[in-house]
């Protein structure tokens, strides 16, 4: 039987290792490539690495760390952050990198999707939307790390997207994003019922409980940032993974 | 032993990981698409993701049928292939209309299930494998997972080829073997200890 995905999400800026809440209040947690080898001897499915600095500064991805995190991790990597030409997509492939996960620069220009994903496949080429409540009971959706509205909507956005080839789609809510309270189950519910591709549900996740409920919820697969990082309700810092035998 | 291991490169994508464990294990690969270089390997790896005609298109474009055969059939050396690597092996693909190198009598076909299934494609995700006969490059346990994205399925014409089933939706052939010649749906460069296993026996074969 396929096992339900349960993916770290670590989000990288200036060479180190962060947890955010809401997109801000950064905490710096240490190295990522520690944290990675962690995840490795732990066996998690798969890693998600954003770098959360790379489209804010307009640089692209920070190859050589990405080589160095990626060398030795055999497992699944998808990488985010500062992707906008198809010539860094191919390096990313070149290191070693299994997904590209594109967001603020796939948002504006769908093309880059659909040539990415013509050229690599569909099955490499994630996009990645950070979602916010609004007043009108909806999602509004933001890019450059949520500091940025887009004039599409959630909607238009989804359909765009799958239009364009992606072959899976993270949903990260700002809202929940480190709040550990549990997923924004509204959200996985209206969001996959919109979309084909499997959806990686980002945001939220506090406890083994917030797995099932997105799963229940239309999750194909968990992301989970604080969860896997913080220990304890003074949130030291120490690395866990959740083995599929606890799902 | 210092082995010529030769990866295929036809522009079919992420070659990297696998050049990664290569290394990891302590074997330099060469990863190449020129005639003479893969006629003089010692042990191949065809990999591959996309699309089954483009990739055809590519082997064919770059003339690597007469190499592939060579060492595949005439010298019957280890050869590996890997994801869209295994599809191409067979006979021809739902996904396109281009034969393909037909190493292996079998067909590629598409996954289908109804709309209330909930099961989505691609079968994208950690999966089990239940091992058929034995095998260079399989252990024989029953708990062995593996890594797998893809949205079309091998099916073999000869049971006998079928080295591992795997359930999604229905059983489908997740590897294949007749002597020298092996196929994974699986990416075991992507697997953990399991895929490392799995190289280190390749390796030793």
């Amino acid at each position: 039987m396929l096992r339900t995905r349960i993916i770290p999400i670590l989000l990288l800026k200036d060479g180190g290792l962060v947890k955010t809440v809401k997109f801000s209040k950064e905490r710096y947690i240490g190295d990522p490539i520690n944290a990675v080898k962690i995840f490795n001897v732990k066996e998690a499915d798969e890693l998600v690495l954003l770098d959360i600095s790379a489209t804010k500064k307009g640089s692209g991805p920070n190859f050589d760390e990405i080589r160095e995190i990626v060398s030795e991790a055999f497992m699944p990597i998808g990488y985010g952050g500062g992707i906008s030409t198809l010539t860094q997509i191919e390096e990313l492939f070149n290191l070693g990198v299994e997904k590209v996960i594109l967001n603020s620069a796939a948002i504006e220009n769908m093309e880059l999707i659909s040539s990415a994903a013509d050229i690599f496949g569909s099955q490499s080429i994630v996009v990645s939307i950070d979602v916010k409540r609004n007043l009108f009971s909806g999602y509004s959706v933001y890019t450059h790390s949520g500091t940025k509205k887009s004039k599409m909507s959630l909607d238009e956005i989804l359909k765009a997207i799958q239009i364009a080839g992606a072959g899976e789609l993270v949903i990260n809510s700002i809202d929940n994003d480190g709040m550990m309270k549990g997923y924004d189950y509204d959200l996985i519910k209206s969001v996959s019922s919109k979309i084909e591709i499997p959806l990686v549900c980002v945001g939220g996740a506090g406890s083994v409980q917030d797995f099932r409920l997105a799963i229940s919820a239309g999750a194909s697969a968990v992301g989970a940032g604080s969860m896997f990082i913080y220990q304890g309700v003074h949130k030291a810092v120490l690395i866990s993974y959740v083995p599929f035998e606890q799902l | 032993m210092n082995q010529k291991v030769v990866i295929i490169d036809y522009g079919m994508g992420n070659i990297g990981s696998i050049v990664n464990m290569f290394n990891f294990l302590g074997v330099r690969p060469i990863v190449s698409n020129d005639e003479q270089i893969i006629k003089g390997a010692d042990k191949v790896v065809l990999p591959g993701v996309g699309n089954f005609d483009k990739a055809m298109n590519n082997i064919n474009r770059l003339n690597l049928k007469e190499s592939i055969y060579h060492l595949a059939i005439e010298k019957q050396k280890p050869f590996l292939g890997i994801c869209l690597g295994m599809q191409i092996m067979c006979e021809n693909s739902e996904e396109g209309t281009l034969p393909g190198l037909s190493l292996i009598q079998a067909d590629v076909k598409k996954f289908s299930f109804a709309k209330d299934s909930g099961l989505k494609i691609p079968h994208m995700g950690w999966n089990e494998i239940q091992t058929q006969k034995e095998s260079k490059i399989l252990e024989q346990e029953s708990s062995s997972r593996f890594y797998f994205v893809h949205s079309f399925f091998v099916s073999c014409k000869n049971n006998l080829d079928v080295s591992a089933l795997t359930e999604y939706g229905h059983t489908f052939v997740s590897a294949f073997e007749r002597e020298n010649l092996m196929g994974v749906q699986f990416h075991p460069e992507k697997s953990h200890r399991f895929g490392i296993q799995l190289f280190k026996k390749y390796l030793a074969i």
